[in-house]
Parts: C-alpha cells; structure tokens; sequence
C-alpha cells in the first residue's frame, strides 16, 4: 500500500557523526544540544512537555490525596495553594505550550516540503529560553524561608489574581519567580510564533498554495497570531506587576486607589485566547489523523480553514467571561455571553466536518484514531459544559467551583492530553523510525480512558453541590467526601496509564517495529520521506499540486488536483 | 531513506513567496503593538482617578522639540532606504547618521524631561497612579527607542567600516521598519500623554 | 493540627445543604430555570452527537481484508451551511433567554423597604454592617424572610478590607465577588427559614478554605429582635442583666474571672484589633466581638463556640486555621481564663 518509495541509498546528510571526524557521545551531544535541527528541536519540545506533564501530575495526584477526606492533614494549607498554583502554572506553559511547539517545529517544515524552520537560530533560542523558565520556577521551592517557607514557590493561583500578589500580601520572591519564569517563557513563545508563521509564508513548495497547505500549518498560522496578540498582554502585566513589587508603582496597588479588576482584565486577555493557542494545534492533529484512519479526505478543508482563523479572533474578544462574578455592567456581562457562544459556532462546524470525514469511510481502529474518537466525543462535552459556563446568569453560581475545575480539565486533558497521545501514536514512528507497542498501547488507551471519565465526569457534582476550588480542604458535612474519594481513585488510575505510556515510548525506541518511511498510508509530505528524515529532509525538493501529493501519487486514477 | 521525488512541472508557472524578513518584522510589531495597547489602556484607565500628588496639566511640558526630532528621523530613514536601494552608499551613510542623531537627541529630550520632573517638582513612579502610568508608558517607549538606536548605530559602525552595500538593501529596509514603527507608536502616546491626558 | 468540629450536629438543623439547584430566592429561580432550560439544549445536542459518532463507528468500520479506498467526498456547501446556521440559532435563543435573567436579576430596582447589608471581606473572616440598625457583626449574617404575602429583599454592598474575596451561598443564590476599591451589589430575598451554608469562593490567601459563611434567615418578628439584641451595647445589657443578679447572693468566680478579663482585653493589644460596643475596645481589624455569643461558631464558621473552643483559639488560633491573622498572644493561663471568661459575657 503506497510503497512507492525508491531507495537512494545511505543519506548524504553531513552529520558530524558520519564525518569520523569526532565520534561517541561527545560528537552526539555537541550535534543535539547546538543544533539548530527543527527536528531534533521538536523533539527537545516534546520531551520537555512530556516530563513536566509527570511532574505537574505528581502534584496532582498529591492534591487528590490531601483531598481524599475531609480535614486531612497529607500537606498543610501553605503547601497545598503551593501545589496548585505550580501545577496549573506547568501544565499551561511548560506542559501544553512546549507539546505544541515542538509538534510545530518537527512537522511544519515536513509538511510543507520545506528544509528547515524559516528561522533556525531564533528557533533553538527559542526553545532554551523557554526551557530554562521551568526549572527555575521549580527551583522557588528552595526560596522559602521559615517553618511555612514564606516566598517558597508561588501560592496564589495560576491567574494569581491582585492585590493578593503585590509585596504586602506576598512578600518573598515567590512572585518574582512566577513572573520572571513566564516572562521567559513568553519570550520563547513569542520568538516560535514569529518563526510559525515565517515559515507557514515564507517556505512552502513549489505549487503548495496557502489553500493547498494541510490543515495543521493553517491552525499553527492561526495559533501563532493568537500567540503574538495575547501573550504580550501577560508580559505587560507583569511587567506592571514587578513595577509595583519593585519600583513602588501602584498598577494594582488597591490602598493606593489601583484596580484589582485591570489585573483581571488584562491577566484573561492573556489567559483566554491561550487556551485557543493550546486547542487550534489539538484540532490541527485531529484534522490530519482522522481523515487518514477513515480513508477519505477531510471534508469541508475550506470551511474548517475559516472556522479556525474565526476561533482566533472571536477568541480574542471573549475574555470577560472569566469575570462574570466580578460586578461589571449588565452590558458588559450579556456582550461576553454572547460572545462565547458564537465562538463555540466555529468550533461545533470542526466536530461537524470530522464527523462527515469519517461517515462514508472504512474506519480502521488504530490506536490514533482510538484517541481522536475519545477526543471527539470529550470534546464535545467539554463544549458544552463551556456552554453552560458561558450563560453568565448561571456563571454566577458555577464560577470557581469544581464545575469549572470539571469544564477546563475536560478540555485539556480529555481532548489536549488525548489528542496529543493520538499525535504521539500517530507520528512516533516518522520520529523515530519504529512503531510503539500496540498492547502497551492498548493498556493505556483504556486506562486513560477509565480513569479520565471517573475523575472528571464525578468532578461536576460537587461543583453543583457547592465546593469551591482552590481548597485545601472542605467540610465534613457537605456531602463531598465520596465524589473526592472517586476522583482521587481516578487519578491514580490516569497515573498508570501515562506511566505505561512512558515506558512504551522508551521500549519501543529499542525494539518497537521498525515502520518505514509510511506506516499508516498516508497522504502528507512528511510521509513521502525517510523515518527518520534525513537531516535535509527532502533530497528533492516536492512540488506538489493539490491537498494530499501522496494520495495523488499512489492513486494517479483518482487524484485530488482533479476536484480541488 | 529514501524520498519519493515530485513530478516537474510541465509550464514554469513563477512561484513567489512573501519575504520572510518582512513576515518577521512585521510579527514583531504585532506583538510589540499588544504591549503597548496594554499600558495605554492602563494609562486611559487611570487619567483622573488620582486623589494625590499633581495632575498631568500641572507637571507635563509638550515636547514639541523632540517630537518633531523623532517623526521627522522617520522622514530621513526613508531617504536612506532609497539610498541604499540605488546603491548610493554616501547618501545611506549621511541619512542614516542624521536618522540616529535625531533619535539620540530624542532620547536626550526625555532624559532632561525625567530630570526636571524628577528633581524639580519630585515626580516619580511612587508619587501616585499618574506617576506609575506614565513613566511606565513613557519608559516602555524610550527602551525601544534605545533598542533601535542601538541598531541604527550598529548598522552606522559597519557601514562606516565599508560592509553595508546594496546587496544588504532588504535587511537594511527591515529594521527600517522597526524604526517606523517606534516613530508611529509615539505618536500614539504623545496624543494620549500630552493631548488627550493633559 | 485541626481539631475536628465535633459537636456540630446540632449547627445543622434546618440546613438547606448546598446544592446550587436549591435556589430559595427569586434570582436564584430564574438562575435555576435558565439552568434547567440550557441543560436540556444541551442534553439534545450532546445525544445528536453522540449518536452520530456512535452510528459513524459502527456502520462505517473497515471490514476485514478490505483494502479499497471509498468514495472520496471533499464536502458540501448546502451541509456546512446547514451546521453552521442552526448552531446560529441555537446561539440565539440561548442568549435571549440568558440576557432576559441577566438584566432581570442585576438591573433589577431596588424596593424601598429592602434590607441594607454591606459585606466587607478579610482575611479570613467576614464583616457584615446594617447600616440602617446601626449593627455592626461578624461572619454569621441574619437576614429577614421574603414571603410572597411581605417580600422582603436583602440588598448587599460587598467590598473588601484586602484581597478579592468572594461570596456565595449556594442554596440561597448566584455568587458576587468582593473587591478592594471597589463596591459591587447584589440583593437576595430569602423563601425559607434556617440555616444556609457557604464560603469565600475567590482564592484570598492560605485560609480561604475555612473563610465559611452561616446566613440565618429568620421570620420577620425573629429578625426584628435579632437586629434589637445586637443593637444594645454591652452596658445596656449588662444594666438590664445586672438588675436581675444584684439579688442574687455572691458573685461567682467566673463573673470576677469576667470583670479582670475585660481589664486584661482592654491592657493587652485585643482591644486594639476587637471592637466591643459601649466599652474601650474599638479596633476595627479583626471581627467586632460585642455580640459574640450570640454565634454558634468561631473562626469564620469552622468550630463550636463554646467556651474550650474560646480559649484555645485566644490561646493559639493556628491550633485551628495555621496562618490566620490574629497571632497568638502568648499570655499567662490565667489572663487567658479570664479573657475566655469576659468573652463568654458578650451574650
């Protein structure tokens, strides 16, 4: 099936390894840690997010204990907000920005026939930059002085809300690591952004079109313009946030007649559209891996090209409905309404067009599509309940209660965590050369699966029964005991599945089948090279003359440039 | 190892491409476009919201002088990308000088601002909310100022060493733009500082 | 070490739990009808969908040894503008229905008999003024019944001593944040007596976990001497008590333990935190503590008040809610049984 690949022999790719100039593990660390490769740098990427998302998860689970029953003592109160705050703090930007970026980086280029990012070095300076900040947000846990590690790491929240975090209600540096952390982290995802949409451009192929790109440049051009507008409102305020720590400036400065609420404002301008930076590249993944497990073209590319760019710019718009609760005008509070519901229009026509990708085809249940039809169905639940959310009169009960906590996590893990393991499944082997293990596999699908329904379907309840978040703990009497101890269970079950997952991805580097150039018969031009690609990529470059080169080429009977 | 090679094309269609240069840039300014959005909004927010210290009117001059300095470096920037873009390299040396000169005495300008308001009428961050937005806003605006100086006046030292030719024209009008850029957004907060604020 | 709230059987008569679907007051029905209407759009969407996706893996498996490719369709204008106009709709309804409940409940006028109440959050307790009784208390809010027959609203000014604070009693309505600098409103009207649970639901530092609210909504004529109580200081209760023990025969020790007690509140920093109506003390920084036996719970509603409890809070509030403000005061055992004993007189 579609082997029509002609061997061209050994790769004249001029690493230095090949050279024999220097060898061994000297020679493999100088070519990794100073290359400016976007596949060894999407790799990095990819890495990076897959140990934070163990050890955000750590902390987790630790929450999930101190949780399991009312009035626990597993960790004191300071520790707990600590916990919290760092593990929604990683999970957004050391977790889910460096998973896309590194997607970004490795398939970009590929897919477009290009040889490398539009920009290497500002890419690697990238990548290092934003590296650095989780380690030393992390390394604020030494930073506390005291029994209660007063100014250990940040305790305030991930949005960390002021006047809670100017100098007298935080004094310590924990605020000053979170700040000067993201600020870096910011700067990296700024310098991916530019070099996201340089690329998308400025490097496509010959006859590759900006209608002809594949669907998963198009979302990442969407996310990298959301990621160079929103982002900036974060450094800004907290750049506004040190001035008043530091310089004694009074941006939200309450006793010196400063607003709480601008920090809200300009903190969701930020916070809002970077959920859509994380879910576009999601939906960019789902838009190449269904169509090739049910056999049949994406249907709707156009209109699924046009809800994506929607999605970024109504997502700019819709901030405020985070702030529901927060006694802005009745004006001000139906606009926000309306306004997250039509942005739920565009993305209700993606599950649309996946579902009539799908209907008509000869579905095959790999492990990829396993994880897109659970993103799919979660997905949609998780709209949903972000529906609900969005009818502000009802926010204003549901607002900071577990049933937000239910929404979001629906979303991030239930269609991020699991779209990104279809992605993984999906695209292992072009990166490495070798399948993951199918029974492995298998196990983690449905221990993920099993564990994700059982935290977080339970979680909306107590969120309808009243628990707020950000708790350390709750009352006996409040009928939540039980929900928490199921959740907890959960938990632990979702550990074990990403610890199987783990485990795969190191065996099958050694012993996983070995997969060829393409695997799964697809139709993109990262499937018509090596896998591994050799260092240059293409060693001709393609041109290509409709949506799917490959499909062209294996069924030149058929071929898509006849019809689109 | 191996790759499937494309068919050649059967008519040499031209296939051109945005420059990626220019993509670049002009990502850049966006996103510094937001940073600077953020801090006149918080500007805006706080104009007449103070219960102490001293008000716009009563601190603020209108730096006319250094204003017309700035915008009119932009006028000269241009004369060198046109310079350049005919290969007239003593011409680009003489306008991009004048371009840097007029942003350092910009510079300068707001150095002797700072100066007498902090001195003299003991203005600073601290004083009140005022204070806080305005040297911010003001600040945010010089620093890419000084950043774009700095790379003016890189670009000076090559030149004047004899390395900066035609052949460079594209980058040159890149971080042309840069400059233009830092001209435009002063205008926006001269019009929110000085006009509008006062 | 926490010690658990162990006799708090009692606190929970008549509590209305905490389920957002209780709803016992006017905005909170229209909330809860609103809620039950979008629930039900919902439920339909979800089950279209979930149809379709289960109906699309069955049907359209591959078959095994089936290796063709099927038909290729690369969409449909007449489709994508079905799905996209009739989510339009839907959109729209749903929002008319919302801004109807939104304008209803915030705009809504304010009738000229409503209660006053202004709620001012700290760290970790709640302040609550009756601005029209003169009343001034701390963490346990009364509020009078609405009846259809007499309705009577409760409007409430929040704001905040510190941090943003949030407050929300499920069972009685939608939450209102409480923010420095800044007043926002809310009003409620109370159709059930009894207790109501809730808490500070805006992360405010390590304690907001235990920052709980009690709202006790009481008929019209238990209101009344509620608010009457309250307004009487101590020496106006003491003058109507003491009537009562001058015929009584020796003072006890307790009540000697009282009267040094209320000398040690006022010597030591107490009275520069407490305020206690009619005597020395007028610190506004913690809770006003003229009335605090008239509350069945200390601490913002995490223990019994009962006397152990007194004490051991004065001896070390940490014992109960480690970083609350009020430091321990680090006085002699006895000035501490005498201020447990001062305390216990604040009926």
């Amino acid at each position: 099936m579609g082997g029509q690949s002609i061997s061209i022999g050994h790769t004249i790719d001029g690493h230095p390894e090949s050279r024999g100039a220097r060898s061994g593990l000297l020679a493999i660390f100088e070519s990794w840690i100073f290359t400016v490769d976007h596949k060894k740098l999407g790799i990095f990427y990819i890495l990076y997010g897959v140990v934070f998302l163990v050890v955000a998860g750590i902390q987790a689970l630790l929450m999930r204990i101190q949780l399991f029953y009312p009035y626990n003592t597993f960790v004191s109160p300071y520790t707990f907000n600590r916990l919290f705050t760092m593990h929604g703090t990683a999970m957004v930007f050391f977790v889910g920005m460096p998973l896309i970026f590194g997607f970004a980086n490795y398939l970009v280029p590929l897919m477009i026939g290009a040889r490398d990012m539009a920009f290497p070095r500002l890419n690697a300076f990238s990548f290092w930059i934003s590296a650095f900040a989780g380690p030393l947000l992390y390394s604020s846990y030494f930073a506390g002085t005291g029994p209660d590690a007063i100014g250990s790491a940040p305790d305030v929240g991930w949005f960390a809300y002021a006047p809670l975090t100017e100098h007298a209600f935080s004094p310590g540096h924990a605020m000053d690591y979170w700040t000067i952390s993201l600020l870096l982290s910011g700067i990296g995802s700024i310098g991916a952004a530019i070099n996201i949409l340089a690329t998308v451009f400025c490097m496509r192929c010959k006859g590759m079109t900006l209608l002809k790109i594949p669907l998963l440049p198009w979302v990442y051009a969407s996310s990298a313009f959301i990621v160079l507008v929103a982002v900036s409102p974060l450094t800004a305020c907290q750049a506004m946030l040190m001035i008043d720590r530091y310089l004694g400036g009074h941006f939200f400065d309450t006793a010196a007649g400063g607003s709480a609420i601008l920090w809200a404002h300009f903190f969701w301008i930020f916070g809002h559209p970077e959920v859509y930076v994380l879910i576009l590249p999601i939906f960019g993944f789902a838009s190449e891996i269904i169509p090739v497990f049910s056999r049949k073209a994406i249907f709707g590319y156009p209109a699924m090209v046009a809800a994506s760019v929607c999605i970024a710019f109504i997502g700019l718009g819709v901030w405020a409905h985070h702030m529901f609760t927060m006694g802005m005008t009745s004006y001000s509070n139906a606009y926000f309404t309306l306004a997250t519901m039509l942005v739920g229009v565009p993305t209700g026509i993606k599950v649309f067009n996946w579902l009539a990708t799908m209907w008509g085809g000869k579905i095959r249940f790999e492990l990829p599509m396993m994880f897109s039809i659970a993103f799919l169905f979660q997905f949609v639940v998780a709209g949903l309940t972000g529906i609900m959310l969005s009818v502000s009169a009802w926010d204003w009960q549901l607002h900071n209660s577990y049933f937000v906590v239910a929404h979001f996590h629906y979303v991030l893990v239930g269609a991020f965590v699991f779209m990104t393991f279809a992605a993984l499944y999906y695209w292992y082997p072009k990166i490495t050369g070798r399948m993951l293990n199918n029974r492995i596999g298998l196990w983690h699908f449905w221990l993920l699966l099993i564990g994700f329904h059982l935290t977080f379907d339970t979680m909306h309840i107590p969120g309808l029964l009243g628990m707020p978040r950000n708790i350390f703990t709750y009352e006996a009497d409040r009928g939540w005991t039980l929900m928490n101890q199921i959740m907890t269970v959960g938990g632990f079950i979702q550990a074990i599945a990403v610890l199987l997952f783990a485990v795969n991805m190191v065996y099958s580097y050694f012993y996983g089948k070995e997969a060829g150039p393409d695997p799964w018969d697809a139709w993109t031009l990262e499937w018509s090279t090596s896998s591994p690609p050799p260092s240059y990529n293409f060693a001709v470059d393609p041109e290509v003359f409709s949506r799917r080169p490959l499909w062209d080429l294996k069924h030149p009977e058929d071929s898509d440039s006849a019809f689109e | 190892m191996a790759t499937i090679p494309m068919q050649q094309s059967i008519q040499e269609v031209p296939w051109t491409l945005p420059k990626r240069g220019t993509v670049a840039m002009a990502c850049l300014i966006t996103a510094e476009s937001a940073i600077f959005t953020i801090f006149v909004v918080a500007y805006l927010y706080y104009l007449g919201r103070d219960t102490v210290g001293p008000k716009p009117s009563e601190v603020l001059d209108v730096p006319i002088f250094y204003t017309v300095c700035l915008l009119s470096s932009s006028f000269f920037i241009w004369l060198a990308e046109r310079a350049i873009d005919h290969g007239k390299m003593g011409a680009f040396r003489l306008w991009w000088s004048i371009t840097s000169l007029l942003g350092l005495t910009f510079l300068f300008g707001t150095g002797k601002e700072w100066q007498k308001l902090i001195v003299q009428d003991q203005f600073t961050i601290k004083t009140n909310l005022f204070g806080t937005t305005y040297y911010s806003l003001v600040g945010l605006h010089a620093s890419h100022v000084v950043v774009g100086l700095i790379l003016l006046l890189l670009t000076l030292v090559f030149s004047l060493a004899g390395a900066v030719g035609p052949q460079h024209a594209y980058r040159v009008k890149t971080l042309a733009l840069y400059w233009h850029f830092v001209d435009a957004v002063w205008v926006v907060v001269f019009t929110v500082v000085y006009v509008v604020g006062r | 070490m926490d010690l658990l709230p162990l006799n708090f059987a009692a606190a929970f008569i008549d509590s209305h739990g905490t389920s957002v679907f209780s709803a016992f007051s006017t905005p909170g029905k229209e909330i809860n009808g609103l809620a039950y209407f979008v629930l039900a759009i919902s439920a339909g969407v979800f089950l279209v969908v979930s149809v379709l996706l289960i109906h699309v893996i069955t049907r359209y498996r591959s078959r095994p040894g089936d290796n063709s490719e099927p038909p290729q369709v690369f969409g449909s204008l007449q489709v994508e503008l079905a799905w996209t106009i009739i989510p339009i709709l839907i959109v729209v309804v749903i929002f008319l229905s919302t801004a109807r409940v939104l304008f209803s409940v915030q705009d809504a006028p304010k009738p000229p008999d409503a209660l006053d109440v202004v709620v001012t959050g700290h760290q970790y307790w709640w302040e609550f003024q009756y601005p029209q009784y003169g009343v001034v208390t701390a963490n346990e809010l009364h509020l009078p019944l609405s009846t259809a027959a007499s309705p009577r609203a409760t409007y409430m000014k929040l704001t905040s001593a510190d941090v943003i604070h949030s407050f929300w009693v499920p069972a009685l309505t939608g939450k209102t944040d409480l923010i420095p600098n800044r007043v926002n409103e809310m009003w409620v009207d109370p159709q059930a007596t009894g207790l109501f649970l809730g808490q500070c639901t805006q992360f405010c530092g390590p304690e907001h976990a235990k920052m709980l609210l009690r709202v006790y909504v009481d008929t019209p004529e238990q209101f009344q001497q509620w608010i009457a109580a309250q307004q009487k200081t101590q020496a106006e209760l003491n003058t109507s008590a003491s009537v009562v023990t001058v015929a009584a025969a020796t003072t006890t020790t307790s009540d000697q333990d009282a009267k040094l007690g209320q000398a040690d509140f006022e010597r030591e920093a107490c009275m520069a935190c407490h305020n206690v109506s009619g005597t020395m003390a007028f610190g506004r920084l913690g809770p006003d503590l003229t009335h605090l036996m008239s509350r069945e719970t200390l601490g913002a509603g995490i223990i019994p008040n009962n006397a152990q409890n007194l004490k051991a809070w004065i001896v070390n509030p940490d014992t109960f809610k480690v970083g609350t403000l009020m430091p321990a005061m680090h006085l002699s055992d006895k000035e501490n049984t005498e201020i447990t004993a001062y305390l216990l007189t604040l009926k």
